[in-house]
């Protein structure tokens, strides 16, 4: 009984600056913030306009292609990486899956004002503009059917790493994707980067590990949430294209996760009966004792 | 030269040159241990296991690791977690182990302090042990620089700057310690040395001191109970082990040993594999980065109570600086423990229940470690910086008045 007693002041001392410096300095440290907002209620958006993709076919066409590729449909990059990057501050994305990665009310917004809905005016003052112009000169029926152009002509299905590429690899590293050849450097190089976001934005090859689940989730859905001021766009991601983003780099980062949860209970149960053979022997031990 | 007969097995041939039969009753069977214990006498064994699991892991994690400020993070975070067959099995032995020994350790001492086993003949058992704990915290804190993160490399630049508040030759000393005016590469590889080489090899020497000290004065009881072991140890082997007060270390006393270790490593390796966060910081998952200072620099745990007596003088007192008194108060902390047998003025061995007044302070200080331990983590703004004053306030005030405290209470029961 005397035992007990002593284990239940060894065990509640220990749980109580457990949750000292663990849960407790945690919630000091990062502040609660509001869940992700993926319905992206905030933004000038649709506002229920149903867009007529062919009629937006001609107006990609006609607007976006002279920046943007859209390899799928024969509008290849006009000019390589460095080159875009030196002309624009940051190599244009591909248009050929923003339908199915961005929000449409997202998409629509960005299309209008781009800073404003990325939340990166505070980036683009001082005579500094945004490398794509906004086309809030159209018609609400004219963005609505780009906007519908841009979703029937994106795949249906895509792989968590090619969610990756498109979404995130303009700007980001992830090289322990692929460490033997570096083909997952960032698109946009060093300088280029550097001189449009103030700094090289990290390589993420460890994000999963170091930010974690909770903190991707909300930090990705709208980065000025957990750090005011940063020069990463909010990009409007679906939560669907989000979770492939996340689940990436979490195969990335974390790729013994697997292993790691299937051999936990197996260790667990070996030291479980040999907990039970240790007190089977010590009580026959100590039966001739006391 | 002695004369050898022909052996008849091979234990007998090693016995005749080794003699090993009496070694086995010296170090084994006949080395006596009192019976009237709990489980907490089992730490020891506990430890000794925890830091064998560190040093198999660790020899493990020697084969690939990189002692370079431009391979040692991705030798870490690549190569051992992702590459290496059970790479990440052995990096979170390691540094869970390294975490959860510091809260044995803790038990330990604590065990140590409360049954008063650091007293009258047992000095060396308590002076070894906290040789030991210094030790552990240098392993401790060289290893944690290792993978080059974010908060290996800024931990490691607030901790050797301490050393630059030494009068004369503090400037001279930080530059000495790190090899370079900066927490750089030369760093990084003298730590990687004193990790791998120099601190083990001495915990393992300072051990075998520590096994040795409990020779003479011998293992307390939970009832600081004084008998005579031989005596004891006489009844045992007589056959009446019911009657006496000891048993010996092979079997009996490692059959319980074995089986709180059952227990604890169960505890451990569910760490290990579902909960090692707090042992692997997810700060120091971020490359080292000497141009981004880390919102928050915070120890692990087991020196938050101690980083927090350094940082809770955080305001000038009367024209000394709050970084002087702070490293004088944090020098304190640090040695008081080791001349806790003196500042204990009461002559008798008692457990700190059948001590009125000493009770209470053993409670107090638990208490205010706590409260330095969580404080020492959270930001020091405002009334946080406050309540870290004030604890650390009272943890020099705690062992100040020991000698006081320990004094009346052998007065009032008459053995002074």
């Amino acid at each position: 009984m005397r035992e007990l007693k002593v284990l239940a002041v060894v065990v509640a001392l220990t749980l109580i600056t457990y949750w000292g410096v663990e849960p407790f300095a945690h919630s000091q440290m990062h502040p609660h913030v509001a869940e992700a907002d993926f319905k992206f209620t905030d933004v000038d958006g649709l506002k229920g306009t149903k867009g007529d993709a062919t009629a937006g076919e001609a107006l990609v066409t006609a607007n976006c292609t002279a920046c943007h590729s859209i390899k799928t449909k024969g509008f290849p990059e006009v000019m390589d990486n460095a080159s875009s990057a030196g002309a624009y501050g940051v190599t244009p994305p591909d248009l050929g899956s923003a339908g199915k990665l961005y929000n449409a009310d997202y998409l629509a917004a960005f299309i209008k004002n781009p800073a404003k809905a990325s939340d990166v005016s505070h980036k683009f003052t001082d005579g500094r503009a945004h490398p794509m112009p906004g086309y809030s000169w159209m018609q609400a029926q004219e963005i609505a059917d780009m906007v519908a152009y841009l979703q029937s002509i994106a795949p249906k299905e895509m792989t968590n790493k090619e969610v990756f590429v498109d979404a995130c690899q303009r700007c980001h590293a992830i090289k322990y994707a692929d460490m033997q050849k570096g083909t997952m450097a960032a698109f946009t190089p060093d300088e280029n980067i550097k001189d449009y976001m103030g700094k090289i934005p990290p390589d993420l090859s460890q994000y999963i590990k170091s930010r974690g689940h909770g903190y991707l989730e909300t930090f990705i859905n709208n980065p000025q949430k957990h750090l005011e001021g940063t020069a990463m766009p909010r990009v409007g991601l679906t939560e669907d294209s989000q979770a492939q983003v996340v689940t990436y780099l979490e195969e990335v980062g974390d790729s013994s996760k697997e292993q790691r949860e299937e051999l936990g209970p197996k260790f667990l149960i070996y030291m479980v009966i040999f907990a039970i053979f240790a007190f089977l022997w010590k009580n026959s031990k100590w039966r001739e004792v006391h | 030269m002695a004369k050898f007969e022909k052996a008849n097995s091979v234990g007998e041939w090693l016995d005749q040159r080794l003699n090993t039969t009496t070694f086995n009753k010296v170090m084994m069977t006949e080395y006596w241990i009192p019976k009237d214990i709990n489980f907490l006498w089992a730490m020891g064994v506990l430890l000794a296991t925890t830091f064998g699991i560190l040093i198999i892991s660790g020899i493990f994690l020697m084969m690939y690791y990189k002692p370079d400020i431009g391979l040692a993070f991705d030798s870490v975070n690549y190569t051992i977690m992702q590459e290496v067959a059970f790479g990440w099995l052995f990096r979170h032995m390691h540094g869970v182990a390294a975490s959860v020994i510091f809260l044995i350790i803790y038990i330990h001492m604590f065990t140590g302090i409360y049954y008063g086993s650091y007293k009258q003949g047992r000095e060396m058992i308590w002076i070894s042990g906290m040789l030991l704990f210094m030790t552990f915290s240098a392993a401790g804190f060289s290893g944690y620089m290792l993978p080059w993160g974010q908060m290996s490399y800024w931990a490691a630049m607030v901790i050797t700057n301490l050393f630059g508040g030494v009068p004369v030759i503090g400037d001279a000393l930080v530059v000495w310690i790190r090899g370079d005016f900066n927490v750089a590469d030369a760093t990084l590889t003298r730590f990687f040395m004193l990790h791998v080489f120099l601190l083990p090899v001495t915990i393992m020497g300072i051990i075998g001191l520590h096994f040795y000290t409990l020779r003479i004065p011998h293992v307390n009881n939970q009832s600081s109970e004084e008998f005579d072991f031989d005596e004891e140890a006489e009844k045992y082997l007589a056959g009446n082990k019911k009657e006496s007060k000891v048993i010996p270390f092979w079997p009996v006393f490692i059959s319980k040993d074995l089986a709180v270790l059952g227990i604890f490593l169960i505890f451990y390796f569910y760490l290990v594999f579902f909960h090692y966060n707090f042992a692997m910081d997810p700060v120091n998952f971020d490359p080292a980065d000497n141009m981004v200072t880390p919102a928050h620099i915070y120890p692990e745990w087991y020196f938050l109570w101690s980083y927090e007596v350094l940082r809770g003088f955080f305001f000038d007192i009367a024209g000394f600086k709050a970084f002087d008194i702070g490293l004088i108060a944090f020098a304190f902390a640090n040695g008081i423990f080791l001349v806790l047998p003196w500042l204990d003025r009461d002559p008798a061995i008692l457990p700190a229940h059948q001590r009125p007044l000493f009770f209470i302070w053993f409670w107090v200080l638990l208490a205010d470690l706590i409260v330095l331990t969580v404080y020492g983590k959270l930001p020091p703004t405002g009334t946080n910086a406050w309540v870290g004053f004030f604890a650390a306030v009272a943890f020099i005030v705690i062992f100040l008045v020991l000698p006081i405290v320990t004094k009346i209470d052998a007065k009032r029961r008459g053995s002074l």
